[in-house]
């Protein structure tokens, strides 16, 4: 038994045509959620450096100090959030912890006055929050929505989220110009958006852990025993090596910029093309993966991912090539980001679904953090032009591992397949 | 659902008018107004500095050398970081938008003669001796997607051929006498000799500061020496004084010091707080520096350039000084 099965009708009729950003109402929820939060800490990363600086006179490498701590310790209290929603099932309690813990950091900014240590906790409580969500919300996206519909739904999610990046620091821009470059007014606001995320959540979001019937409870050992279902093995294992060929944007830009000897005011805008090109391609993606197989998008994001690498030093160059790498750049994390967990959701039982959602994307975010320490090095020794070229010949290799590893995952659901 | 979406809607009210609020509160605190004194000059024996008191905050003032507590003549110009020398002014500043900043240049009579653009948030700016090259810092960031690595971009240009340097990076780089080239090259802080074409600067790679030296025609610069940062030439073009991280390690602090280029003897100046600013020769033996004081706040205080002697506040809620004449 399915346990959204307010849901299912929808999905049991393919022959009525739903339009492309039909989802479940708690999808819909949660994706309102997100981007009202975003709004709120986009507002927040784009007056920071500014505030950091100008209002507080604290100098670049305290900024470095007070941004580079505690990376680490979030990773790991991903995987405990993902756990303590799992054993508990209450994952729209956990969600709503990560976005209350951002929220009130908003707060501690102007609490903090240039007190440097306390700054760094104040974005290391926000970071937190942020790392405790992510797997309970989209344990629970998969849990709102019927598993042929997960690619849609995901990608309506990500599209509602990005548009709240966008937002964002239109809104802090117009606080400061209403206020005469008040700061604070700026945090204020902040918090309060924020705030009103938690209470839609809070309010429109329903829990799906409760409903489901007991498997035993979730012990410790469930970690190691996800590890054991061969599926989500390799998702896994094919989340970091994919993890590993990616060089992360500040490279693709900067190298971008040295490219086409852009002047450095274009740097920003570079990110707002990406974002811009990931916005419109996240849902049609999404669908797309549900209709073709979500493997095939997820390589094809890939793929574009080693366009993307090749072209930084090919034979192209003016305006065609910065639309071309900007637009493959969107479309490589709109068809990868939200369509891997798409495809990890029917794989993972739905008792440990946070777990392996927040273990798949800490394996992500550490094999990342690895592989732009390792093309900086390859940079350094090699030079700019030759570590491009190795990180594409990499992400090829890496295609067709991961077309390997991720062969014969089912796009059903695990449970499902159990009879009921 | 009706419930739900009232009670939404209620939250919604409640928590813009807070928003709001606190907004129309805090814009009725910064508002400051500023009794402009006209016909000012960069002419000494003066200091001109960024006035941080409540009635001409963000303001660019000018005092008397010789009494430097006295009154203060505010410009109508508000600037974020500036500095002068022989009749030309550097003023980084807010151009409209929030992330959007450029560096006005300024004539004698402090009238901007040119504007460039610049990313970034201003953090450094100099003017050559003769006023005729002028050097820029700013601090890159603000994009989520960077990971939260920060990089700086120091650029300058000669306002006689126009000719601009946009970024330090573009310059080829020798480091301990080998060809280098990374990824995280970071620089700022620059300083000029009184040549017009040697400059002295600021480089950061793979978590170490240096000293470097660099040539405006030959486009190259080479490190000098390390943990030296946001240096600054003395006017004999002899020593630099500069900030250095305690123990090599920024989230400690830093310490003033005077590099003899000659002798390559380092020597600790009398301040013993933290400074975290580009310091200023007030004159052949006189150091200035900014030290804050609470947010937004900070005074220019003044040490002796040879290591003896004690700090000494020269000019309260002051910051970014230069000295004219």
């Amino acid at each position: 038994m399915y346990l959204s099965s307010i849901d299912r009708p929808h999905a049991a009729h393919p022959s009525r045509r739903r339009s492309l950003f039909h989802v479940s109402g708690n999808v819909f929820a949660l994706g309102a959620v997100s981007l009202i939060t975003d709004i709120s800490s986009e507002m927040v990363t784009a007056v920071l450096p500014v505030y950091l600086m100008i209002g507080l006179h604290l100098s670049p490498a305290v900024y470095g100090v007070v941004d580079g701590t505690y990376t680490g310790a979030t990773a790991l209290l991903r995987l405990v959030g993902g756990y303590v929603a799992d054993r508990t099932r209450r994952r729209k309690f956990i969600a709503g912890l990560g976005y209350g813990f951002s929220a009130v950091a908003k707060l501690g900014l102007p609490a903090a006055g240039n007190a440097v240590g306390v700054i760094g906790a104040v974005i290391a409580i926000d970071r937190t929050g942020k790392g405790l969500r992510t797997a309970p919300r989209d344990a629970l996206i998969t849990l709102s929505t019927p598993p042929q519909l997960y690619g849609r739904a995901f990608g309506v999610h990500r599209m509602m989220d990005t548009v709240g990046a966008f937002a964002g620091p239109l809104v802090a821009l117009g606080i400061l110009a209403a206020t005469g470059q008040a700061y604070d007014a700026v945090f204020v606001a902040s918090f309060c958006i924020a705030a009103f995320g938690v209470l839609v959540l809070v309010l429109f979001v329903r829990d799906r852990g409760g409903e489901q019937p007991s498997k035993g409870t979730v012990a410790l050992s469930s970690l190691g025993g996800l590890l054991r279902i061969a599926p989500v093995r390799r998702l896994v294992l094919a989340a970091c090596l994919a993890g590993m060929v990616t060089i992360g944007d500040g490279f693709v830009y900067l190298l971008l910029q040295r490219r086409e000897d852009l002047s450095v005011g274009w740097f920003p805008l570079l990110a707002v093309g990406t974002n811009l090109s990931y916005l419109l391609l996240a849902t049609p993606l999404g669908v797309l993966a549900d209709k073709i197989g979500r493997q095939k998008v997820v390589l094809a994001g890939y793929t574009a991912l080693m366009l993307v690498y090749l072209l930084l030093f090919g034979p192209f160059g003016g305006w065609p090539l910065l639309v071309v790498v900007l637009a493959l750049y969107g479309l490589f994390y709109a068809s990868t980001d939200g369509v891997l967990i798409a495809l990890a959701g029917p794989v993972l039982p739905t008792g440990v679904r946070t777990t392996g959602i927040a273990l798949i994307q800490t394996g992500q975010a550490m094999a990342y953090l690895v592989s732009s320490v390792l093309f900086g090095l390859a940079w350094t020794v090699w030079g700019p032009a030759s570590a491009i070229r190795i990180a594409a010949v990499l992400v090829a290799v890496a295609v067709f591992a991961v077309a390997l590893l991720l062969r014969g995952i089912p796009s059903t659901d695990a449970d499902e397949e159990q009879p009921a | 659902m009706t419930r739900r979406i009232v009670l939404a809607l209620v939250g919604a009210v409640v928590l813009a008018m807070v928003a709001v609020g606190y907004g129309v509160l805090t814009s009725a605190r910064e508002h400051t107004t500023v009794a402009a004194a006209n016909a000012l000059s960069l002419v000494g024996p003066r200091i001109m500095f960024r006035s941080t008191a409540p009635d001409s905050k963000g303001h660019l003032a000018l005092v008397a050398k010789d009494d430097p507590d006295g009154p203060r003549s505010v410009s109508a110009l508000g600037c974020l970081r500036v500095y002068a020398a022989a009749g030309t002014g550097a003023c980084l500043r807010q151009d409209g938008a929030l992330t959007t900043f450029q560096i006005a240049i300024l004539d004698r009579n402090l009238n901007v003669e040119k504007a460039i653009p610049l990313v970034g948030v201003p953090n450094r700016t100099r003017v050559s001796g003769d006023g005729r090259l002028v050097a820029w810092t700013v601090f890159v960031a603000g994009d989520s997607y960077n990971h939260g690595r920060f990089s700086t971009r120091a650029g300058l240009i000669d306002l006689r051929s126009d000719d601009m340097v946009d970024s330090l990076e573009f310059l080829s780089v020798t480091l301990d006498g080998h060809p280098y080239t990374a990824p995280d090259l970071n620089f700022w802080g620059i300083t000029f000799a009184a040549d017009d074409n040697l400059f002295y600067a600021t480089m950061s790679t793979g978590g170490n500061r240096y000293l470097v030296e660099g040539d405006i025609a030959a486009k190259t610069v080479r490190t000098i020496a390390k943990n030296v940062e946001c240096p600054s030439l003395s006017p004999d073009g002899t020593r630099i004084a500069f900030k250095s991280a305690i123990d090599g390690d920024p989230a400690k602090g830093w310490r003033l010091s005077v590099l003899d280029l000659a002798s390559g003897t380092r020597t600790p100046l009398a301040e013993a707080r933290s400074v975290d600013d580009q310091p200023a020769w007030l004159d052949a033996n006189t150091i200035g520096y900014s030290i804050p004081r609470g947010t937004g706040d900070s005074d220019v205080w003044v040490v002796p350039a040879d290591g003896s002697g004690s700090p000494r506040l020269l000019i309260p809620h002051a910051e970014s000084p230069a000295a004219l004449g």
